[in-house]
């Protein structure tokens, strides 16, 4: 198939309804506007559900029940509405509930602005909703990535029954780039993704088994009861951070004197100042966190080369990944940190001079 | 030998968790025997509030729900969009629908979603203890209304059926009361023109219980029932809101 310029917003709601997502429940919000008014153009192309919710609130609930009717899907928002939904994100994690989240990030605190930011890497990774549950959290750095996660963020959803985040921001809401599909998926293949649960969803009852009686749930109200289930989330939560942990390096060699730290909008940039360092002689590698939960902490130890002297963090907010990296490096070297707030984005000029400023 | 009453089959085993003389029990009991009757046990969802009822999920004998405080109705939502072959209804308190869960019961009516929403008026938070509702009356005590529900304060009770019948989309809204075996009777035909009208797909149903609370409310049951008869009644007249099926408009 041959590539499309599409915006990042509009791209990951087509690679939804391509992985066979057929219901999508929302509330508008900027710079998320392109992908609910994408998906209420296409959805009833393809038959699907499209349901304007009056709140984010309710969006959420409507997912957690489609979660637990167990069909794929999905709803997204911007900073502000991610904060309501996560009631329902907490919800789902003590259900067990397959959903995809997606977050436009937006600068904040309170309304903020609307530009791009990566203010919401604390809420997303360390628990935005109440209780002791994680979230798989996909962070993309282009269009292209973008749109690739939205069926590895199912599929995710599918084999853990846990909700999937991918965490972008305005930026790669908004920006236009060169985008090939995977081929969309059939009515057969939607179908029986639709029934996979059936063992635990709600579901008809087809053959009338007298025991048949599904429940979702997130209330154990003996705690003996809880501790069991908290247990065995947390060891499900073992196998996502032992077998989904996933990063990009860039330029990573035992040459290397300074490696950087960015993760999306943020990586991208770093690349480029990387770049041209690389032409003036200076080593500088680059490690990306693509889940920033699971956090690659062993792949960022593993990335300090034997010359690095500092390990350089860049975000779009004051300092939040930057205490992931400081559990990976375990003060072994030193960490600093730069980032830029207020929805402005760095540009490669300045990450270039915080880095020459290290030789 | 004649078998004239039985546990529905719509109904677990599971003994109700509700105190004695508390009326969820005889709601529930209803929304089943309304299910058995019209053969959609194997077809049903039904969302769980919380509130007293919270436990609702292991009580009904079909796929059940948990939902969040207030967000039965878009649960149910949900669950309706994802599975249109099945027929779904909600079980809502007082505080649940008509505080915290507002916007989804307005929402929800307003679209005209194609689910049933049964809803216990109690006029307290019973769950919790015995707080004041939206739907406390005037001046009557609760622990956090413990001079009275002063109405120049806090505002007077909500009535949610004249509420809801202030939209167009709902197909049918009724408010039964459930104080004598006469008006229990009188509620099942209620519930079982719900569920009907949710089995035909004809759009939004909603019966409102006036029910009791005797453990908060500090009367025994049959006092209880004395007392929503002579103070919850006049405030909340049962009758037909809005009955698309018969032109009640
Ligand atoms: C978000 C949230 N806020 C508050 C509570 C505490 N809470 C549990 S039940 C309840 C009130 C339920 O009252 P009602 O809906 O009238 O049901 P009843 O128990 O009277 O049947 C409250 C406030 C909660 N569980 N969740
Ligand atoms: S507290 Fe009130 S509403 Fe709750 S079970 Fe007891 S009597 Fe029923
Ligand atoms: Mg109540």
């Amino acid at each position: 198939m041959s590539k499309i310029l599409m915006k990042g917003n509009e791209a990951v709601a087509e690679a939804a309804i391509r992985a066979g997502c057929r219901l999508y429940f929302a509330y508008p919000i900027t710079p998320q506007s392109e992908l609910i008014e994408y998906m209420a153009k296409m959805m009833p192309k393809v038959n699907g559900t499209f349901l304007q919710a009056e709140s984010e609130v309710s969006a959420i609930n409507m997912v957690y029940g489609a979660a637990g009717a167990g069909k794929r899907v999905m709803t997204s928002s911007s900073s502000p509405g991610i904060a309501l939904k996560m009631e329902g994100v907490s919800y789902m994690a003590g259900a067990e509930l397959p959903a995809v989240i997606i977050n436009v990030q937006r600068g904040g605190p309170g309304l903020g602005d609307i530009q791009p930011s990566q203010g919401d890497y604390f809420q997303a990774t360390k628990g935005g909703g109440h209780g002791d549950y994680r979230m798989i959290v996909l962070a993309p750095s282009s269009v292209q990535e973008f749109a690739d996660m939205a069926a590895e963020a199912f599929d995710l959803a599918d084999k853990y029954r846990n909700p999937v985040m991918i965490l972008a921001d305005g930026m790669l809401g908004q920006m236009m780039e060169p985008v090939e599909f995977k081929p969309a998926k059939t009515q057969e293949e939607i179908d029986a993704l639709g029934n996979i649960h059936n063992s635990w969803c709600i579901c008809p009852n087809e053959d009338g088994d007298a025991k048949h009686h599904h429940e979702i749930n997130s209330l154990e109200i003996d705690p003996s009861v809880l501790e069991k289930h908290v247990n065995e989330l947390y060891e499900k939560y073992g196998r996502i951070e032992r077998d989904e942990v996933r990063f990009d390096t860039y330029n990573v060699s035992d040459d290397n004197e300074i490696l950087c730290v960015a993760w999306g909008t943020a990586s991208r940039i770093v690349k480029s100042a990387i770049n041209e360092l690389t032409a003036q002689g200076k080593s500088v590698g680059l490690i990306r966190p693509i889940t920033c939960w699971p956090f690659p902490y062993e792949a960022v130890a593993e990335a300090i080369g034997p010359k690095v002297r500092k390990v350089y963090v860049f975000e779009l907010n004051t300092g939040q990944m930057l205490d992931d990296v400081k559990i990976a490096v375990q003060g072994k070297v030193p960490v600093t940190f730069w980032g830029k707030v207020g929805g402005i984005v760095f540009t490669p000029a300045e990450i270039k001079e915080k880095l020459e400023a290290c030789f | 030998m004649e078998v004239i009453a039985k546990r529905p089959e719509s109904l677990t085993k599971t003994p109700f968790t509700y105190c004695p003389g508390c009326l969820h029990g005889v709601a529930h009991r209803l929304i089943a025997e309304a299910i058995d009757e019209q053969g959609l046990i194997n077809k049903m969802a039904g969302v769980a509030p919380v509130g007293c009822s919270v436990f609702a999920y292991k009580f009904f004998n079909f796929d059940m729900a948990q939902a969040a405080h207030g967000r039965a109705p878009a649960v149910a939502t949900g669950i309706k969009r994802a599975r249109p072959d099945m027929h779904v209804f909600a079980y809502q308190g007082d505080g649940d629908l008509a505080a915290i869960g507002t916007a989804e019961i307005v929402h929800a009516a307003n679209r005209g979603e194609h689910i049933s929403v049964f809803f216990v008026n109690n006029a307290i938070y019973g769950m919790t203890g015995g707080q004041m509702a939206p739907t406390t009356l005037p001046d009557m005590k609760t622990t956090t209304s413990p001079y009275g529900r002063k109405v120049d304060d806090i505002g007077y009770p909500i009535r949610v059926c004249e509420l809801l019948a202030t939209l167009v989309a709902p197909y049918y809204i009724e408010r039964v009361s459930l104080l004598s075996p006469a008006e229990i009777i009188k509620a099942k035909k209620a519930v079982s023109k719900a569920i009907q009208y949710n089995k035909e797909g004809r759009g939004f149903t909603f019966i409102e219980f006036v029910s009791t609370c005797p453990t908060n409310w500090g009367f025994d049951p049959v006092k209880s029932r004395d007392w929503a008869r002579e103070n919850m009644l006049p405030f909340y007249k049962p009758g037909v809101f809005r009955d698309k099926g018969e032109g009640v408009e």
